[in-house]
């Protein structure tokens, strides 16, 4: 199949369930129309675009794949928890195939006015707020697949906390990809709305659970309002033919606070897109990320953040740990507008390779229009360290368990960042055994 | 327990052990003089199993075994234990954990059961008192931010937990002020043992006041080129290294 083709049978999917949005309310399918129409105008991303210049997705636009139509399958939500590192006693709504699955979530006692619901629910009643926000933030214009999402929404998540309210418990939304005999495609949509001063955590988990092909392109939307403190966290445990795109939009209003963590543990082809845009006096973000490539795995992290007002500041640590003929990429983009004086920006990018046939790209990219700011990048590629092998070695850690122990320490920085106790030590876990296994 | 005979070793092309001679029995303290780049931080680390350096003549023999083909970790569990003159900073491992796990992979191997986590702290508690260790450096990455000093008494520490048959110091009395120099230089001479055999490499004989050698040795150009007993040392305090290496000139 040539990408044009490809993208033909997207247009074609869009019309032919055009009688299926009927009863959609008009800026809804206003929104979706605009989406298919700036799809239809970007087409597949090349590597000749600069932002996709070390990420090929001739994966994606080479099969095909059809919308699953959300009958769960016989999993055990036991299980799936398990595996999504969710607790069973937590605030969550679980997807399968980007279709809402009301028997494995949980939303019961909610603090007063906190709003956790599937996006199809709160469409279905067309809730004011939504036609607002929807689609305001995600660039459908700029990026192919929020373009596409943003045609084909239907199902995801809306967590609405008010002014003031301190949510301390995690919200979880765990999307399950469960290829079958076709291979599924989804779009989950996401829409997160806090009040100022209010406070939340919350944990997109996905989750592959068959061996088929499929691909979920999932959009977030995200908008912290004034002094709110937010942790965003970003889970992904694709399986060994799952594809994944998952664009994060975060626009932070004055004194805002954002920690976004993105954790890739596995995947075929994974691009993580995450943008914020910092668009109030001293908002700041922390953008964390983890990603473990094996096999022939390909992971990408694309990371842009706007400036956009004074006395706003970003710190950005990413770590890849990449073996077997795995690929990473690190893109680390940085714009200080004009007006932004006193910013403060630091960006950092390390890479332990593991095999000689593992790889990484890492590109920081910093456009300054403003004259005061401090601003700053490194990155790193190395191997394991030979002198710290040796020392290990010569207390008696046999090789195996040396170079696990050196891989768990270089990603403990980053995990260690992550507040979410049950979550770290889940992720803890899986690190000592993944180490030991590679 | 230890019989070195003509061992060479190179780094690259470079010939850095030229000839080494040495005989170690248990119980016994040997002292490695000599002026620096003689070789003697180089027969440390060849003898504990690093890999960037090649053998190429002569044979190691320890308790019996062909020391030379075996790795690193092997030597550990068998017994050897190499304190490190710059110990390597590791982050993201804590000290405790890393202790809990060098000294299990040794117990197993030497058919002792593992350690759980009351009876390792009973220990670590005993042995930290030894080198009058602060038990809150445990909790922190392994040797990460340690002063000088600390990591030293870290490495003296380790070597009183993992309890080797044959210990290697590698100038461990470097970058030690009066008191630290005491204090480490007390742990080393409270493990001493007739069970127990030690290579003490120092430049400086004020490390041999307190942990008192049986043998002192000075290296020079890659051989051992004079031996003799603890008032060697004080000679070579005295008058220097010229005359030991006049002396080898003279010979080879």
């Amino acid at each position: 199949m040539l990408t044009t083709e490809s993208k033909e049978q997207y247009l074609a999917a869009f019309n032919q369930s055009r009688s299926t949005r009927r009863a959609s309310p008009s800026w809804l399918n206003e929104l979706r129309e605009a989406g298919i129409a700036s799809f239809e105008k970007l087409g597949f991303p090349s590597t000749k675009n600069e932002a996709w210049k070390y990420t090929s997705v001739e994966p994606i636009w080479s099969q095909s794949f059809v919308q699953a139509n959300g009958e769960p399958r016989s999993l055990d939500a036991k299980e799936i928890l398990s595996r999504s590192f969710v607790d069973a006693d937590s605030y969550r709504l679980v997807f399968i195939n980007g279709v809402y699955t009301p028997q494995f979530s949980q939303t019961n006692n909610l603090p007063a006015g906190v709003r956790v619901q599937s996006l199809a629910e709160t469409l279905r009643r067309n809730e004011g707020f939504l036609s607002t926000r929807l689609g305001h933030y995600a660039r459908h214009g700029h990026e192919a697949f929020a373009a596409l999402n943003t045609a084909f929404v239907q199902d995801g998540a809306v967590i609405v906390v008010p002014e003031r309210c301190h949510l301390t418990e995690p919200i979880y939304l765990v999307f399950v990809s469960a290829a079958g005999d076709s291979r599924v495609i989804s779009h989950p949509r996401i829409l997160i709305l806090l009040g100022a001063g209010s406070e939340a955590k919350i944990v997109e988990s996905y989750v592959g659970v068959n061996s088929g092909p499929y691909f979920c392109n999932a959009v977030t939307e995200l908008i912290g309002g004034a002094d709110t403190l937010i942790e965003h966290y970003r889970l992904q445990q694709e399986s060994d033919a799952g594809l994944h795109v998952g664009t994060l939009e975060a626009e932070l209003e004055r004194g805002c606070q954002l920690t976004a963590h993105a954790v890739t543990l596995s995947g075929l082809l994974v691009r993580n897109n995450v943008r914020v845009v910092l668009n109030g006096e001293g908002a700041a973000c922390m953008l964390n990320g983890l990603y473990l490539g094996d096999k022939r795995q390909h992971i990408d992290n694309y990371t842009e953040i706007e400036h956009a007002k004074p006395r706003a500041s970003s710190l950005e640590l990413y770590k890849g740990i990449l073996a077997g003929s795995s690929h990473g990429v690190f893109n680390g983009k940085i714009v200080v507008h004009k007006d932004a004086q006193k910013s403060n920006a630091r960006q950092t990018n390390k890479n332990l390779l593991l095999s000689e046939n593992a790889a990484v790209n890492t590109k920081p990219q910093l456009e300054i229009y403003a004259d005061d700011v401090k601003c700053s990048h490194g990155s790193t590629i190395g191997q394991l360290d030979p002198d710290a092998l040796f020392y290990l070695r010569s207390r008696g850690l046999g090789l195996d368990e040396a170079r696990s122990l050196l891989s768990f320490a270089f990603a403990s920085d980053v995990v260690g960042r992550i507040k979410i106790g049950s979550l770290r030590q889940r992720l803890d876990e899986y690190l000592v055994a993944r180490f030991r296994r590679n | 327990m230890l019989d070195i005979k003509d061992l060479h070793a190179s780094v690259g092309n470079q010939e850095i052990l030229r000839g080494i001679d040495l005989h170690v029995g248990a119980g016994e303290v040997h002292a490695i003089m000599g002026p620096n780049g003689s070789g003697k931080s180089t027969l440390a680390h060849v003898l504990a199993g690093r890999e960037n350096y090649q053998v190429t003549r002569g044979t190691v023999i320890y308790q019996g075994k062909d020391l030379l083909t075996m790795s690193p970790e092997a030597r550990a569990r068998d017994g050897i234990f190499l304190a490190f003159q710059y110990p390597v900073e590791i982050p993201g491992v804590s000290t405790t954990y890393f202790l809990k796990a060098a000294l299990n992979a040794v117990r197993k191997h030497r058919g002792l059961e593992e350690l759980d986590a009351m009876e390792f702290l009973a220990l670590i508690k005993e042995r930290t008192k030894l080198v009058e260790m602060d038990q809150a450096l445990l909790n922190r990455p392994l040797n990460e931010g340690f002063s000088g000093g600390e990591k030293k008494r870290n490495e003296i520490l380790q070597m009183a937990v993992l309890d080797p048959t044959l210990a290697l110091l590698d100038e461990t009395d470097s970058g030690l002020d009066i008191d630290a120099l005491r204090i480490v230089a007390r742990g080393v001479s409270d493990l001493r043992s007739k069970d127990r055999a030690m290579i003490v490499i120092t430049h400086y004989q004020r490390l041999l006041n307190y942990i008192v050698p049986d043998f002192v040795h000075v290296l020079y150009n890659g051989r051992v080129e004079k031996s003799g007993g603890k008032e060697l040392a004080l000679e070579l305090e005295s008058k220097g290294y010229d005359w030991v290496k006049s002396e080898a000139a003279a010979a080879h």
